[in-house]
């Protein structure tokens, strides 16, 4: 199993799409380094503007650059990005519906040593709140690079989310498709909805609960806006029991999103998995995901509990 | 006549036609329209901005952003003269499913470049169109109109830190500088003195003037546009309610229309030349 963390499909990305439309430029606030567009400064340092540590006015610069013509990408840690520009994001690129991509790397906790001020745990409500924006978690690297290279030809403002953390590599390299969810294991006990790196986590667990004579299929979200309704009210359908998994707030993230949607159209039970509104801390993102339940044992433990609670 | 009357004539008809809209729409900000309107006049008819209001989005256009978007009023009306629309659409400011909102929409109407109202977003969507420009290789100009209070905002000061650090020379950033805000005087609700001094420190090359004296402006403006240097700030004294008398100066006519009395006198003094 190959590990690379989502960033790194972010700079790789950004330098391919830099290649393609000449119209790219590339933000970041001080950070570039970590969120990896230095990649595209190193090959076009012409469409590369560091705004240094002002995340609101990169935000605002982002929009003019639209605004003119080109095709910005602006980067941060994703609790800064979301956080400190939110204002900008709503007013200069929502609601005049720009074309600015904007990623937000080091989300959640696997952050680690750096501790609770730089893990965003709400970044994904943040964003899904705003009209017009597009929200995609994607679940390892292969789905980021896919994730970049479609963002080109999305309309709109879009949020993309990566991680600092390594991460199994698992997905098929394949173009992505926004407002797409993936069933990456058929089952039929009950339905887990994950995104991010927690897809691969939630596979896990469905191997341990196997065991047990659970069979849980699990749908990767990566798009949580726009959500998928097809593919995730035909899984619940079929389930008839539902779970969702996120390296974020339980309050406003992906599970939000599932059961704001299926409230409406299938009163169902949804079992939230997330950081139960808290924030994060200090410490190896391994010793973080074990006090924080995102292992596949304690996955499969809460699962198992509510099946058979 | 003066070497500016055209100017001024059409200045003294355009406050007549913002009182109006203010009037009919009920709400909105009469101070701050009526104190920045001579900076857009003198942009817009002082052959200052290159513009085609038949084709709003040719790329080779001056651009500019009115930051202080509340005094959006001022702004159509100067469109409407200009030609970007029919000058009957201007009485329907503040209605619904209008393209006049409330504060500037560039989705909803031509020659808005940039959508703005909330204070500090302007200026950071200048430095992007101005660096753009760089990109793009395109010789046009970003004009940025701001207001003194808005200069409190944080981003105005992180923008001003880019364009310097761009060196970007198409800008100019023209600070309509009335001395009031919504809860009183500029400098008792947060000083934001000594502004030159500060615009200078920030690396711009910085004018004060009499932001309604036409000579002024339109002389500070071309030489502006012909700076290849550094961004430049021009400082332009304001009078807030500027040429309706019982509004000016005063703080109570920030964000109030003229009831149908106050707008009757109003037009009256501007007919009089009072």
């Amino acid at each position: 199993m190959e590990f690379k963390a989502t960033r790194e499909a972010y700079g790789k990305a950004l330098v391919e799409i830099g290649k393609i439309d000449d119209k790219v430029v590339a933000l970041d606030a001080d950070l570039s380094g970590s969120t990896k567009s230095a990649e595209f400064r190193k090959q076009f340092p012409d469409r590369f503007f560091n705004l240094g540590i002002a995340e609101a006015n990169m935000a605002g610069v982002a929009a003019g650059l639209a605004l003119s013509g080109l095709k910005p990408y602006a980067s941060s840690f994703a609790v800064f990005i979301t956080g400190r520009a939110f204002e900008i994001i709503r007013q200069s690129i929502c609601y005049q519906n720009l074309h600015v991509v904007l990623c937000g790397s080091h989300s959640g906790i696997s952050v680690g040593e750096d501790g609770g001020s730089h893990q965003s745990v709400a970044d994904i409500a943040l964003m899904r709140s705003l009209p017009n924006m597009k929200v995609i978690v994607p679940a390892d690297y292969n789905e980021t690079y896919q994730a970049i290279l479609s963002s080109l030809n999305m309309d709109g403002p879009v949020y993309i989310r990566t991680s600092r953390a390594k991460s199994p590599v698992f997905m098929q390299d394949e173009p992505f498709e926004v407002g797409r969810s993936k069933v990456v294991k058929e089952g039929k006990s009950a339905t887990l909805f994950a995104c991010g790196m927690m897809v691969y986590l939630a596979l896990e667990a469905a191997e341990l609960l196997k065991g047990g004579g659970v069979e849980l299929e699990v749908v990767n979200v990566s798009s949580i806006k726009p959500l998928d309704r097809e593919t995730i009210y035909n899984s619940a359908k079929k389930t008839g029991r539902v779970f969702s998994l996120e390296e974020h707030s339980i309050i406003g993230g992906l599970g939000s999103a599932i059961a704001e949607f299926l409230t409406e159209e299938l009163p169902i039970f949804v079992h939230k998995i997330g950081l139960e509104d808290v924030f994060g801390e200090s410490g190896s993102k391994d010793d973080l995901f074990c006090k924080y339940g995102f292992t596949k044992e304690a996955i499969a433990e809460r699962i198992k509990e509510k099946l058979n609670g | 006549m003066g070497e500016f009357s055209n100017l001024e004539k059409i200045a003294r008809d355009l406050r007549k036609d913002i009182l109006i809209m203010l009037n009919k729409a009920g709400s909105g900000h009469s101070g701050g329209s009526l104190s920045v309107l001579d900076i857009l006049v003198a942009l817009y008819f002082g052959g200052i901005m290159n513009y085609k209001p038949e084709d709003p989005e040719w790329e080779d256009r001056d651009r500019l952003v009115l930051s202080k978007g509340h005094a959006c009023p001022a702004l159509y009306a100067v469109l409407a003269k200009a030609g970007f629309f029919d000058r009957d659409l201007l009485w329907t400011l503040r209605k619904l499913g209008s393209p006049l909102q409330g504060h500037p929409d560039s989705k909803k109407l031509k020659g808005i470049e940039a959508s703005t109202g909330s204070l500090g977003n302007g200026i950071s969507q200048a430095v992007g169109m101005a660096l753009a420009a760089k990109v793009l290789k395109k010789r046009y100009k970003v004009f940025c109109v701001m207001g003194d209070g808005e200069l409190q905002e944080g981003i105005v000061w992180e923008a001003f830190m880019a364009a310097n650090h761009y060196k970007l020379s198409n800008l100019v950033v023209i600070i309509d500088y009335n001395g009031l805000q919504i809860d009183g005087a500029c400098n008792q609700v947060m000083n934001i003195n000594p502004l030159k001094d500060k615009l200078e420190a920030f690396g711009f090359r910085t004018y004060e003037i009499g932001g309604h004296v036409y000579k002024n402006l339109i002389d500070t403006l071309t030489t502006a546009k012909r700076n290849v240097i550094s961004p430049t700030a021009i400082i332009a004294r304001t009078v807030k309610g500027y040429g309706v008398s019982f509004m000016a100066n005063r703080v109570e006519y920030h964000g109030v229309a003229p009831a149908d009395e106050e707008l009757e006198k109003a037009l009256k003094e501007l007919d009089n030349g009072v």
